[in-house]
């Protein structure tokens, strides 16, 4: 006779569970049991040395802990302004710098095009400036999140007891900090060892990561044996980092606690008023720059400032079969394909696992999202080209790639707002008189369905500017904006270049709107 | 409505939550359920409430056994400790959310939710958010919540437990005048010597998932059943005699100021109108006395005490 623990039944739970995990198995398992099949039966006839292997994957992991290291010199202060004080539109200092975060990889890597000297525009520097930009937010609000909810009890008491405001920092806030400080590192480290946009534009043809080299062996050499055993290494990589960074996240919970934070957040006072101003000042141009160059060099034309290049939106050229217009409307179209199934297969995975306590199962959902959409797309390609699964060519593979890349956003919003649904409130509903169905209707339903609005608005964004994949799957007449961005870049001339700016610009506007939308829908709860 | 548990039964994990626990509430009666954090007393509210699985034992309403009813067909009220109060609805939706169960017409639930927030001190509050109440204003919307459906009966889980004390003093005479005002039969969990005193009309002392004495305060705190329930409901002068223990209630010593008396003053603390002594006599014995007034012995009086047969009992040890 009790009331459920949790929103379902054992055997509606299973049902829930089936359909994602179905679609997991076919567009997610099969591919990459695909890669890992053909990887290891050609590991020893590859023509591809091992010493270059071993090279690239070296200059893959330093190159990431590089930019892990530069997005926290970065993200810190802002971090340390978000998590200590109160003051107007700190909230909206938080939804902005999610901007970057959702902003699509080839829009990051075009602005740092334009923003950059032309003998800088493909180097190692750009790269990790670029990843910095990107991953600013993973570092501003975990941390500052968390910091929020440490109190200040602990450093007064340190300041009574008689230290000096380094020693404090040293012995008393670093320490406690350390948990939130380990899971973003872990997480933009993540990040930029999988990340494909930025490094396939900034590296130019001769700076190569995994996920890049497994590109260029697949769609450039048609090398797919190199790419299969390139994959491997990428996903032992990968795995090991996402069991990391997921079990360094899981020690996150609990330590958070908005109800204290409302009380730790207080107006800065003195000199701590000049340093929160300049903080916020530099970090507005660190951040806005390459925004605004971008902007710049898409209205910049040989006769001064107009839309000129904003008009290739209208015109067909070789470079893209299509207008730039249409490959805007097939980006929306698949975007809102992709989020339909995100919802559907994250949300329901969500609500099947729901009552599983988080940690080990958290990293399973993150895989796909570290899990290399490179990856994901050549294993489409491998797969879904003979039988029993011939799809090659079927346009439904886009916005299947885009969902499995969206769907991890999906639980890592929809999972903890179910999880919040308190037992006591179903107990409370029941007591006065709601029959279970009634009850899941009334009190699971609403609350839920706030997480479900924000995590559709991330889901579409970052389905807008889903690259990695879609790159390999996107017929070429039906191309989606960051693909047509990436063909205009990949040519040389003034011309092209603004063109890729104004396509960067227009994509930009399409997924910071969702993704703000999605930031209000939501009640303030994101992936991060 | 008349409230039976017989012989209640719940074990966690191979431990007995409930060991045979029985209750009985009269019609319009407010038992106060005491006992001490752990002793089984919430496991016993949700297992007459039907939202905890039983392992024996039935739960009657008025004769009718319950067994198979489930919670929403009960007529049981509960009020949450935590409050449980629904984040997304507002005051109005949170108070006449049991009408909208029971298919009351909307009409009739505005008018009703009117009525209750008047009831509870909260007139005009309907369209405050929750999330925005102070803790004694949830704790109000949680009562007029409770109350909403017109339950046969209401259960209470500490309800006033997280408040601090002014305010908990103020509705602990709140609740009383609404229970006495609703004639409803109502059980009230409480871990509080002085809440369960203040609410019950009788009390259950309640210790290891069983009841240990049922009484009026009065009766409680003039014969309590054993040595232990003597001790947890703060009876002073509980002396051990072999399997028995002796209880000399502290009002019922006499002590007078005098050179020669037998007993000195280690201690005197006053709390408003009275005076606790602490005494120890020639045979090195502690013992409280409480005297009233302004004129009292101070520490390092020497005291002549006269006990009052009627103020001493003997109880079993009860450990």
């Amino acid at each position: 006779m009790d009331v459920d623990r949790a929103p379902l039944g054992r055997l509606q739970l299973a049902a829930a569970a089936a359909i994602p995990i179905a679609f997991l198995a076919i567009f997610f398992v099969y591919p990459l049991a695909t890669i890992v099949g053909r990887g290891l039966a050609e590991s020893g006839s590859s023509t591809f040395a091992t010493g270059e292997t071993l090279r690239i994957a070296w200059f893959t992991t330093w190159q990431a802990a590089l930019s892990t290291a530069l997005t926290l010199a970065v993200g810190l202060p802002l971090a340390w302004v978000v998590g200590r004080f109160a003051f107007r539109g700190r909230s909206l200092v938080l939804a902005l710098v999610l901007v970057p975060f959702v902003l699509p990889t080839l829009v990051v890597a075009t602005a740092f095009v334009a923003v950059l000297p032309g003998r800088l525009d493909r180097s190692v520097p750009a790269i990790l400036l670029a990843h910095a930009f990107f991953n600013v937010a993973v570092v501003v609000r975990v941390v500052g999140g968390y910091w929020a909810g440490l109190g200040r009890t602990t450093e007064a008491a340190a300041t009574v007891l008689g230290a000096g405001p380094w020693r404090r920092l040293r012995e008393v806030t670093l320490p406690q900090l350390a948990p939130a400080l380990a899971a973003a590192s872990a997480l933009t480290f993540l990040f930029s060892f999988t990340s494909f946009g930025v490094v396939v534009v900034l590296g130019g043809p001769r700076i190569a990561t995994l996920e890049t080299e497994i590109y260029s062996q697949a769609a450039r050499l048609f090398d797919l044996r190199t790419a299969a055993v390139l994959s491997l290494v990428q996903l032992g990589a990968v795995a090991a980092i996402v069991v990391v960074a997921s079990r360094l996240e899981g020690r996150l919970l609990g330590g958070r606690s908005s109800e204290t934070a409302r009380r730790v957040l207080r107006r800065p006072r003195g000199r701590e008023r000049w340093l929160v101003g300049s903080v916020l000042g530099s970090s507005a141009v660190l951040l806005g720059l390459p925004l605004a160059a971008l902007i710049r060099r898409s209205l910049s034309t040989p006769t001064g400032i107009g839309l000129d290049h904003y008009r290739v939106l209208r015109r067909e050229t070789s470079i893209l079969l299509v207008t730039p217009l249409e490959a805007a409307a097939n980006s929306l179209l698949f975007a809102t394909l992709a989020t339909g199934l995100a919802l559907a297969v994250g949300g329901l995975l969500a609500l099947a696992l729901a009552r599983l306590r988080p940690g080990w199962l958290d990293a399973l959902v993150l895989l796909p999202l570290g899990g290399s959409a490179v990856m994901l797309g050549f294993g489409f390609v491998i797969a879904f080209d003979e039988p029993p699964l011939e799809l090659r060519g079927s346009a439904l593979l886009v916005p299947v790639a885009q969902a499995l890349v969206a769907a991890p956003f999906v639980f890592r919003i929809v999972a903890p707002a179910i999880r919040s649904v308190r037992v006591e409130l179903r107990e409370a509903a029941a007591l006065l008189g709601g029959s279970p169905l009634r009850v899941r209707r009334e009190i699971d339903l609403p609350l839920v369905a706030r997480a479900l609005g924000g995590a559709a608005g991330f889901a579409f964004a970052i389905a807008l500017g889903e690259f990695g994949a879609t790159i390999f799957v996107a017929q070429a007449d039906r191309p989606t904006l960051p693909v047509a961005i990436f063909r205009f870049l990949g040519r040389p001339g003034a011309e092209n270049q603004g063109s890729a700016a104004a396509l960067a610009v227009v994509l930009a506007l399409l997924a910071a709107a969702a993704a703000l939308v999605a930031e209000r829908a939501g009640g303030r709860r994101s992936p991060l | 409505m008349r409230l039976r548990a017989e012989e209640l039964v719940v074990g966690f994990d191979g431990t007995a939550a409930l060991a045979g626990a029985s209750l009985d509430v009269a019609a319009g009666e407010t038992l106060a359920l005491l006992g001490p954090s752990g002793c089984g007393k919430s496991t016993l509210l949700r297992a007459i409430a039907g939202l905890q699985r039983l392992d024996g034992g039935r739960v009657l309403l008025d004769g009718r056994d319950l067994g198979g009813t489930p919670p929403h067909r009960r007529g049981i009220g509960l009020m949450f400790q935590e409050h449980a109060l629904f984040p997304h609805r507002d005051v109005a939706g949170n108070v006449g959310f049991g009408l909208r169960m029971a298919g009351t017409p909307r009409a009739e639930i505005a008018r009703s939710v009117v009525e209750l927030l008047g009831l509870v001190g909260l007139d005009g509050m309907g369209k405050r958010s929750v999330e925005t109440l102070s803790g004694g204003e949830q704790q109000r919307v949680a009562l007029a919540r409770a109350l909403a459906p017109g339950p046969p009966v209401l259960l209470l889980d500490e309800p006033l437990g997280s408040l601090d004390r002014p305010l908990h003093d103020r509705l602990l005479d709140e609740l009383g005048e609404v229970f006495r005002r609703l004639q409803q039969t109502v059980l009230y969990v409480t871990h509080d010597v002085a809440e369960a005193f203040a609410l019950g009309d009788r009390v259950a002392v309640m210790r290891a998932g069983r009841i240990v004495q049922t009484a009026t305060p009065n009766e409680l705190w003039s014969r309590p059943a054993n040595g232990w329930v003597a001790r947890f409901l703060g009876l002073a002068n509980v002396e051990p005699l072999g399997e028995s223990v002796r209880i000399t209630r502290p009002e019922a010593i006499g002590v007078e100021r005098s050179p020669a008396g037998e007993a000195t003053v280690i201690r005197a603390e006053r709390s408003g109108a009275v005076v606790t002594l602490t005494l120890r006599d020639s045979a090195g014995r502690e013992l409280e006395a409480v005297v009233a007034g302004v004129n009292v012995p101070a520490p390092g009086d020497r005291v002549a005490l006269r006990i009052d047969p009627a103020g001493v009992v003997f109880v079993p040890a009860g450990d």
